[in-house]
């Protein structure tokens, strides 16, 4: 096992740049998630860290040593594929011994390890059997698999999750994530969907349009945002996010004609800073001498409701309440200070108090 | 979803396949079987009477040693040609499938021979490898080789072969341009990943993947080399020197039209008729099996 690091890396596809400098470090066994919206360039990353793109400039790293200009087959790494990219002529064996017998090992061990693997993911009794017999959730598996008996420095996995339905979709999270831990590879992952994200990775990697925004543990980055594109990624129903101005010493932020406490914190910016406030639906409070909100939509969850309001003008507001006696034409809301999150306006980054 | 236009009543889908029929009985069906008829019959020397000798024709064939050396000479053309056609087409089309500047230009390039005539390229293989005038030819005579494809028979069938074999290149590198290009590229990167380069990977991923167009061009590329080549043969050397480069319908022609022995002649035509039919069916069932997969 290993770590790997990457060194300012940047692509760009003809002249778009698609990575705009990304630096990285995963410690030795370490799951790391990227996630973030599609075409913001997680593929590419990865593939550049496989050796299948070039970088146009910048360093990977794996195990201390640098691979940037070597093949693929040099770097010791395994990927599993969004469609799997099974070779459909071999069977379930085959798939999973092709890079065993290319690296020359003996056929009794590649029978042992292939045996271990299959065993570890349940595919014995469907190792003679060709990809095309199989159901998806068992593909995922000989990819898996495939990926598994190679004992490499690196795992890198590619939205392996997406062709799976939704039930089997959390299933094969577990999988994955008992799996790494278990054998403790440095692995690589990811992923457009933050559930995946949140439950995956030891850390997460938010990228933005080839930017990394946020590198941190996924509490972290669920607490305490580093921008407003973070804020409103990561989380369902997605933060709300209000404009105000800062005022009171930064104790205080004024949405539209309301002051909003900001509590015991006090936020380094002059009165008058144009912020954006921040709170999850599931932070805004009803409250009878709160802020008075028209009520759009409401969606019934159960034992929840999702109540979406709209401030005349630009302003929406999504909250979370069990509370059905608050919800009329109108609600009156709260907003607890200890939930507030602050950033500045005209960067998106998050303020510090 | 399947897509079908309705045509009513029952004169316009007659009239609108008519030409078709036509063309395919006036230049298929009533030949073959004036060919079948007289196969059965034998003229005598003035032409001026026929009579019915049954299969005596077909008798006399296989046990003619002229008829016997043109198969084994047919048999031999075939296999060189499209072994060479189809080695060559993979080749260019496992080079015009990789990134490379300017991609398009060779591979428009490389589809153009299929467009020259038969003739035409016989003539070119001619001027390029004539003893004489030739640029080939010549040098090859220059650098003490004795290259005379005229009294060669050995020569004359290398040169046929080479003559044919480059016609049929660009018809299968189209296809096993295609066949690489349906190959989906994340299997190609895993298997990178994987550790396998080069002619390894070649041999055992695309390879593999490519059969199903290898069969297909193995079978169209025979019936190609033994049924559709005689311009080209013909225009090279008019099957000589000798019978050297007489392949079966080159046969078929000088016994028949030069040499006027009708009976035998299409007594060949039946033969060569059964062989296409044979070559036809057993395409038909691959790829009848490959619409079924
Ligand atoms: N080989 C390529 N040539 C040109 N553009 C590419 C290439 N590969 C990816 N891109 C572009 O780079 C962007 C990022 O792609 P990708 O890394 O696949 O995004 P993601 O995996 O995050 O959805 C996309 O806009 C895509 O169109
Ligand atoms: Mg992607």
């Amino acid at each position: 096992m290993a770590g790997l690091r990457l060194d300012g890396l940047r692509k760009s596809f003809g002249s778009t740049e698609i990575l705009k400098g990304v630096d990285l470090a995963l410690a030795d066994g370490e799951m790391l998630v990227i996630v973030g919206a599609s075409g913001c360039g997680k593929s590419t990353l990865l593939r550049i860290v496989a050796g299948l793109e070039t970088p146009t400039s910048g360093r990977v790293l794996i195990d201390g040593r640098d691979v940037t200009d070597l093949d693929p087959s040099a770097r010791d790494v395994a990927m599993v594929f969004q469609n799997y990219a099974l070779y459909p002529h071999m069977s379930v064996f085959e798939n999973m011994a092709y890079g065993l017998k290319i690296r020359g090992l003996p056929r009794s061990e590649i029978r042992a390890k292939v045996d271990a693997a299959s065993a570890l993911l349940g595919l014995e009794a469907l190792l003679e059997r060709k990809p095309r017999q199989l159901s998806g959730g068992q593909r995922q598996r000989v990819a898996m698999g495939r990926a598994i008996v190679r004992d490499p420095k690196l795992f890198l996995f590619d939205e392996p999750l997406s062709n799976l339905d939704a039930k089997l979709r959390v299933q094969m999270r577990g999988e994955i994530r008992r799996l790494q831990r278990r054998l403790k590879v440095t692995s690589l992952y990811v992923t457009h969907d933050q559930v995946e994200a949140m439950t995956l990775g030891d850390r997460l990697l938010v990228m933005h349009q080839g930017v990394p925004v946020q590198l941190a543990t996924p509490t972290e980055v669920f607490e305490r945002p580093a921008d407003t594109y973070v804020a409103g990624f990561i989380g369902s129903p997605a933060m709300n996010l209000l404009p105000g101005i800062l005022g009171r010493n930064g104790t205080m932020v004024r949405v539209a004609d309301t002051d909003i406490d900001l509590g015991l914190r006090r936020f380094d910016r002059p009165d008058g800073h144009p912020v954006i406030l921040g709170i999850r639906p599931e932070h805004v409070r009803p409250d009878a001498s709160g802020m008075t909100w028209p009520v759009e939509v409401v969606e019934h969850l159960g034992s929840e409701m999702l109540v979406h309001a709209g401030r005349p003008g630009d302003a929406s507001l999504t909250l979370k309440t069990a509370n059905g006696a608050a919800v009329s034409d109108t609600i009156q809301v709260a907003f607890p200070a200890a939930h507030l999150h602050i950033f500045d306006q005209a960067t998106g980054l998050r303020i510090k108090a | 979803m399947e897509r079908r236009t309705l045509f009513p009543g029952r004169l316009l889908p007659a009239l609108l396949i008519m030409p078709q029929l036509v063309l395919t009985v006036v230049f298929f069906l009533w030949p073959a079987i004036q060919a079948i008829k007289s196969s059965l019959e034998r003229e005598d020397a003035f032409g001026t009477s026929t009579e019915f000798v049954g299969l005596d024709n077909f008798a006399d064939l296989f046990a003619d040693p002229l008829y016997l050396a043109a198969i084994g000479r047919t048999a031999v053309f075939c296999a060189c040609v499209t072994a060479a056609s189809m080695g060559v087409a993979l080749v260019l089309a496992v080079l015009a499938d990789t990134e490379i500047r300017g991609r398009a230009f060779y591979r428009t390039m490389l589809i153009w021979p299929y467009a020259v005539a038969p003739a035409m390229a016989a003539v070119l293989w001619v001027l390029m490898f004539h003893p004489q005038i030739g640029l080939v030819g010549a040098w090859l005579n220059r650098i003490g080789i004795a290259w005379d494809y005229k009294l060669d028979g050995t020569q004359a069938m290398a040169l046929v072969i080479l003559a044919a074999a480059w016609k049929q290149i660009s018809y299968n590198f189209i296809f096993f341009l295609a066949g690489l290009q349906a190959i989906p590229k994340t299997i190609i990167e895993a298997a990178r990943i994987d550790g396998a380069r080069g002619f390894r990977r070649f041999r055992t991923i695309l390879l593999p993947l490519l059969m199903p167009t290898v069969y297909f061009l193995l079978v169209v590329d025979l019936v190609y080399a033994a049924f559709d080549t005689f311009a080209t043969v013909y225009a090279v050397n008019g099957g000589g020197p000798g019978q050297s480069t007489q392949t079966l319908v080159l046969k078929v022609y000088l016994d028949g039209v030069v040499n006027a022995n009708v009976g035998s002649s299409s007594a060949q035509s039946v033969v060569l008729m059964a062989g296409v039919i044979v070559l036809c069916a057993l395409q038909f069932r691959f790829l009848g099996r490959k619409a079924a997969t």
